[in-house]
């Protein structure tokens, strides 16, 4: 729900700034990085999944003591989701949020 | 059996101390509630919680709405049951939180309000869209409900010591567990009703505190016991199990190897469907979606989504201890003997530590009272975040935006919202009491699968899809959630199996239990044929969520 009707002027304001260099250029610095991610984390989840399901003779060797490979694959998906979630707060403070912040500025200070 | 005993010998001293305790909870939580009723003035004080909470503390409320009865009773149970694949629920509940801070979170902030809805319909024709949107985010919400209920239910009947065939006040068990189930219903709509979203998101930093603390008090006390070897505790939980290593690995509930063929097939895909489910669930669930509307900008509503991740990451390791340290300390024997699901493994594990460290019976009953209390103030805080967020649907989305088209006062939509919580409650309450035979994490799945069949492909496509339109959207909304219904109805869950809801009844043909395999991809598909059939598209309007999503300009 948006607030202000939209009157054919906000229209296009909008559409110029989604065409403007510095928005294409945020939009891909997202996507090449969520899109990719998502797939990857998506896939190494699946292969867990898949694996317990059908490896379960892989998944229930012995490494140290009664610590399998089960166990150690699980929670080498609890360490990837911890550096994966580290590693989007990086890239987005590093590379998003300056861009972000840029266009909403200058979009606030037209809009006055 | 040993603890069992000792359960009901202690079990007068352990009801008036959990009966105390949890009145103190309650009194607090009240306390916060009216106090937070008085600053709750305008329709964003009541949906959003006045968007002033900082990262830290939504992260805490998102952990607290989060981490239910499903987290703490039905996965330690699970684990203390059937072993490993009790941690494949840890696992996939965790990861599903990367789908929430990589697609979701931030964009939803930026071009949304109070709702799930308000992105939704961003750019579609309004009412067809939020009607879809409230009734999926209801009954996603009601699945969730019935599953907090069963918990609390199986709670109350080991705190007051009341087993089948015994009685409690002159009720029996199942008049018992009626009974809770109704006051639990009870305080959860005054919480909402009074308190709004501020009330309720400090009721869930309270609980998540508390939970945090309970669990990592009882993984020290499991892990001092096995003087910190790991190894060791799962070698007696193997031990203890009667099913040796096979305890330690996956198989035992999951992708069993049955007698033929099909049937080995059948478990195996209901395995992976859960999986799916799982992991695709958290970033449909309406009431966490709400939360991220509680914070002041996106970049608040990304930390608060880290904050969640390293909260309930830490909350799912201390599930491996209490789960093996229940099926090592005190038996799936005795366990099956309180609740056949294992939805009272933790506390009956607490109670069993508190004998061993805190000198005794009393010690014992000390232990098993705080932890039940925690688990019941898990319990409450959830089903309150719940009903408030679908209750806010029906009121946001379906009576000012549908019924009134835009024109209600904010005041007649807070007043909706709260009769809203009320028949939801109520409605929650009947239905949880045909679900009491079921784990309550495993019922929590079907809410997963229900929200990520419904929600989630409506959502990405709304936000990523140029393209996307009316007709997608709600071919995407109605595709999913009536496809998961659909299969959920006529799966062994509700008929044609010695657990189902209807045991005695049988009119399944769906193999598997959880439907996400087939109605998540329905799900998505739908919204992709409904787009393409219909000739509407918006890029104007596109341009401008891209643009407000991406950027913030705007946001409320």
């Amino acid at each position: 729900m948006t607030t202000e009707v939209p009157s054919e002027s906000s229209t296009e304001r909008y559409q110029n700034v989604q065409k403007s260099e510095d928005f294409q250029r945020l939009r891909h610095k997202l996507r090449s990085f969520i899109f990719p991610m998502t797939v990857a984390f998506f896939l190494w989840y699946l292969l867990y999944v898949l694996l317990s399901a059908y490896a379960r003779g892989f998944m229930s060797t012995k490494i140290v003591g009664n610590i399998n490979i089960a166990l150690i694959f699980g929670l080498l998906q609890f360490a990837s989701t911890f550096l994966i979630a580290w590693y989007y707060a990086r890239y987005s403070s590093r590379e998003l949020d300056p861009i972000a912040d840029s266009i909403r500025n200058k979009m606030e200070e037209g809009a006055e | 059996m040993e603890s069992h005993l000792l359960a009901e010998a202690s079990a007068s001293t352990t009801r008036g101390l959990t009966i105390t305790l949890f009145l103190i909870f309650v009194a607090i939580t009240l306390g916060i509630t009216i106090w937070a009723s008085r600053q709750t003035k305008t329709a964003t004080d009541y949906y959003a919680g006045g968007r002033q909470f900082s990262g830290f503390q939504n992260g805490m409320a998102i952990s607290g709405d989060y981490m239910s009865a499903a987290s703490f009773l039905g996965i330690a149970g699970l684990i203390a049951l059937y072993g490993y694949d009790g941690f494949l629920y840890s696992i996939g509940f965790l990861v599903a939180w990367l789908v929430a801070l990589l697609l979701v979170a931030e964009f939803l902030r930026n071009a949304g309000r109070y709702t799930m809805a308000d992105v939704l319909a961003f750019r579609m024709r309004q009412r067809p869209v939020r009607s879809a949107a409230s009734i999926s985010t209801v009954v996603v919400s009601i699945f969730y409900l019935i599953a907090q209920m069963v918990g609390a239910g199986a709670l109350v009947s080991l705190l007051l010591g009341i087993k089948p065939g015994t009685t409690f006040l002159g009720m029996d068990a199942d008049t018992a567990k009626v009974a809770t189930i109704i006051l639990v219903g009870a305080l959860m709509i005054v919480y909402v009703t009074v308190g709004g979203m501020k009330g309720t998101t400090y009721v869930q930093i309270v609980k998540a505190f508390m939970l945090m603390i309970g669990a990592l008090v009882m993984t020290f006390l499991v892990l001092v016991h096995y003087k910190f070897n790991l190894s060791t505790l799962l070698g007696d939980a193997a031990a203890q199990s009667g099913k040796g290593s096979a305890f330690l690995e996956p198989g035992l509930r999951y992708g069993v190897e049955k007698a033929t063929a099909t049937e080995t097939f059948y478990s195996k895909m209901d395995l992976v469907s859960l999986g799916i489910a799982l992991v695709l669930g958290t970033a449909g669930l309406p009431h966490i979606l709400t939360r991220f509307y509680t914070v002041p900008t996106s970049k608040i509503a990304r930390k608060s989504v880290i904050w969640a991740i390293g909260i309930i990451g830490v909350f799912y390791l201390f599930t491996l201890a209490l789960g093996f340290g229940a099926a090592a300390l005190v038996g799936g024997k005795a366990i099956t003997a309180q609740d056949k699901a294992g939805n009272t493994a933790a506390p009956q594990l607490a109670q069993a530590l508190g004998i061993k460290y805190f000198g005794g019976d009393t010690g014992g009953a000390i232990l098993l009272a705080i932890i039940a209390a925690v688990a019941f103030a898990t319990i409450l805080a959830v089903v309150a975040g719940l009903t408030l967020a679908s209750s806010s649907s029906v009121a946001h989305d379906f009576y000012a935006n549908v019924i009134k088209k835009g024109t209600a006062s904010e005041r007649d939509e807070v007043r909706v919202a709260r009769i809203s919580a009320l028949v939801i409650g109520a409605v929650a309450i009947f239905l949880s009491i045909l679900a009491q035979s079921q784990n309550v994490a495993f019922l929590v799945a079907l809410a997963f699968a229900v929200a990520a069949s419904a929600n989630l492909p409506a959502i990405l496509y709304s936000l990523f899809w140029k393209r996307f339109n009316t007709a997608g959207a709600i071919w995407a909304i109605y595709g999913g959630l009536i496809s998961a219904v659909v299969l959920v109805f006529f799966s062994p869950v509700v008929s044609g199996s010695a657990t189902a809801m209807f045991p005695d009844s049988d009119w399944h043909w769906f193999p598997l239990n959880n439907p996400g395999i087939i109605s998540i991809p329905l799900g998505f598909l739908c919204g992709w044929i409904g787009t393409v059939l219909s000739k509407e598209d918006d890029t104007a309007k596109y341009a401008e969520l891209e643009v407000r999503s991406l950027t913030g300009y705007g946001a409320h």
